[in-house]
């Protein structure tokens, strides 16, 4: 017996003469949150649908709850519950009514009832268990959508992107469901364009550029690697870009577009002193910003382009 | 069992979306009455049908009519189901495989012949008064349910082929139009050159003389014989096509 939840080695797959994941390993233990990081297009979904029996690989085996996703199907379907990137729920039914559907489809029987006023309640539904789901919200949709998921009690999870478009509440509310579920020993596979959301959740991050894993560690890990916040300053002209550039010396410059990049929080104590050298050094700044690492700051120390050059228009 | 119980599941599901939805409802229930009414009072004494009240010649093609009207709404239901991403989520669910099509066949089935009962008790209303048998009466449900079956199946198939619930819908669009180019409203010897031949040629016209016939207590062999064959041949079609698109969607 292993407690590995999901094990992957070699997946390929290709649309066309595109290839969209060239073999990608990967390893979830059981009760952990794994999470796969990737901007658009990266393969996020396409990794979700053939560990989830959606697409079939073009090379390359997997494991699911130590089922094979190839000969093994029914038992990996009735092990897991998917949540895709888009909500799927039916419009022209209740939010009761699809979880009813579910029970029905799960042959809860008379189970059934209970659970789904269970999860109504849970995810805080209850209000609005009898109106259509057409009128909900999205964030509504996206609650329901998972609680559609979670009645048959699947032990392995997977959500692709299951905050995207979700306005920071609700987002807050969508990662303590997470939590909660962890708490139960269920494991999730979460996909993201969030190095927050990974930090948040995760106990394993891998990163997917151009269809392979470019790196796979806990999130502190991950972050170790990548360069930490900094501020960036402008300057109207190379007379003051000089000047601030022979000031600030351990900053890092970018002659062409007359900025420099210096290390530091971005806290209001630090960003006062810094404006107050240049001030002695009667140093005009054009325009400052602060910043702090995210997705493309992942990419750029990890693979060295932007993600941006991985997605394909 | 399981197939039985996730098939119920899906009807059940099937037939609150149809009672949810008021288009679907008028088109496959009353729109078919308003065009009855229209054809029977505003336009019936302009057709020569030879002899006879005209609601006994029209009943007949306004049951096809009824039968044609509802089938945009089914096409484009299985076509949502597939591009909307539900169907995914009953692919991982373990679900028997054909549930979600026999949902929508059986909805189908039922809402078209409450459409057709309708049209036929209107008709009573309106002075229908057919001559058949009781034996009669049961062949010709019987063909008409055999009718909407063959036709359910075909449009099933064309709602999983097309890209979107959109141009699923506009399947409906000949289907509609075919009635007219049939001897449902007037007989296809009064029609002119080309249309007359169309009209003799299509499923419908062999499909509503042999209903016609057995209403009028006078069986159509040669007709009932001509319709059978399409509804089958129809039917077979569709069934085919159907599951092959379904497994290649799913
Ligand atoms: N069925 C398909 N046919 C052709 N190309 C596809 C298909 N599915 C996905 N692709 C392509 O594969 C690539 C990866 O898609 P995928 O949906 O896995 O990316 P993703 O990481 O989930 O992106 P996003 O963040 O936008 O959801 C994309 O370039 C996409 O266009
Ligand atoms: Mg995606």
């Amino acid at each position: 017996m292993t407690d590995m939840a999901i094990v992957a080695s070699g997946l390929r797959k290709a649309f066309g003469d595109r290839t969209v994941l060239a073999g990608v390993d990967l390893e979830v233990r059981a009760g952990s949150v794994f999470s796969l990081l990737g901007p658009n297009g990266a393969g996020k979904t396409t990794t979700v649908n053939i560990l989830s029996t959606l697409l079939r690989p073009d090379g390359g085996t997997a494991r699911v709850a130590g089922r094979d996703i190839a000969s093994e199907t029914r038992a990996v379907r009735a092990a897991i519950g998917v949540t895709g990137q888009f909500a799927s729920v039916d419009d022209l039914l209740t939010g009761e009514e699809n979880l009813r559907l579910m029970a029905d489809l799960q042959h809860l029987g008379k189970g059934g009832r209970r659970v789904v006023a269970d999860l109504l309640e849970r995810f805080d539904l209850t209000d609005s268990a009898g109106t259509l789901a057409s009128t909900y919200s999205g964030g509504m949709r996206r609650k329901l959508d998972l609680a559609m998921t979670l009645v048959g009690r699947p032990r392995i999870v997977f959500l692709d992107e299951p905050t995207t478009g979700l306005d920071p509440r609700s987002r807050r509310i969508m990662w303590d469901i997470v939590r909660g579920l962890v708490a139960d020993g269920t494991t999730i596979f979460l996909t993201t364009q969030y190095l927050e959301e990974a930090d948040q959740l995760a106990d394993r991050v891998a990163v997917l550029d151009q269809g392979k894993l470019v790196a796979q560690g806990s999130p502190g890990e991950l972050k170790r690697q990548v360069p930490g916040s900094h501020v960036r300053l402008r300057f109207a002209d190379s007379a003051a870009f000089d000047s601030a550039r022979r000031v600030l010396t351990d900053a890092t410059p970018e002659p062409d577009n007359l900025t420099l990049r210096v290390p530091g929080d971005g806290g209001a104590t630090s960003l006062r002193r810094l404006l107050d050298r240049l001030d002695e050094y009667a140093i005009d700044v054009d325009e400052l910003s602060v910043h702090t690492p995210d997705l493309d700051d992942v990419f750029l120390a990890l693979t060295g382009h932007h993600s941006a050059e991985v997605t394909v228009p | 069992m399981s197939t039985v119980h996730d098939s119920a599941t899906m009807v059940r599901r099937n037939v609150k979306h149809t009672l949810r939805d008021p288009v679907v409802l008028f088109n496959a229930v009353l729109f078919p009455i308003v065009m009855m009414f229209m054809f029977v009072y505003v336009l019936g004494d302009g057709f020569d049908v030879g002899g006879g009240d005209y609601i006994d010649y029209a009943a007949p093609g306004m049951v096809m009519l009824a039968l044609c009207y509802g089938m945009g709404a089914t096409a484009t239901a299985v076509n949502s189901d597939m591009t909307k991403g539900i169907i995914n989520r009953f692919r991982v669910m373990n679900i028997s495989r054909g549930a979600v099509l026999t949902g929508h066949v059986v909805s189908t089935v039922a809402r078209t012949v409450l459409g057709m009962a309708a049209i036929v008790g209107v008709a009573f209303l309106m002075g229908f008064s057919p001559a058949a048998s009781f034996g009669q009466w049961l062949a010709a449900a019987g063909l008409l349910v055999l009718t909407v079956l063959a036709v359910t199946w075909l449009t099933i198939a064309f709602g999983l082929a097309a890209k979107s619930p959109e141009s699923a819908g506009f399947f409906a669009v000949p289907l509609i139009m075919l009635p007219f180019f049939s001897s449902a409203i007037i007989p296809a010897d009064r029609m002119g050159p080309g249309i007359r031949q169309f009209a003799e040629y299509q499923p419908f016209t062999p499909i509503i003389e042999a209903v016609r016939g057995l209403f009028a207590g006078t069986p159509d062999t040669g007709a009932t014989v001509a319709a059978l064959a399409w509804c089958v041949g129809i039917g077979v079609l569709g069934y085919v096509w159907a599951l092959r698109k379904f497994a290649r969607r799913v």
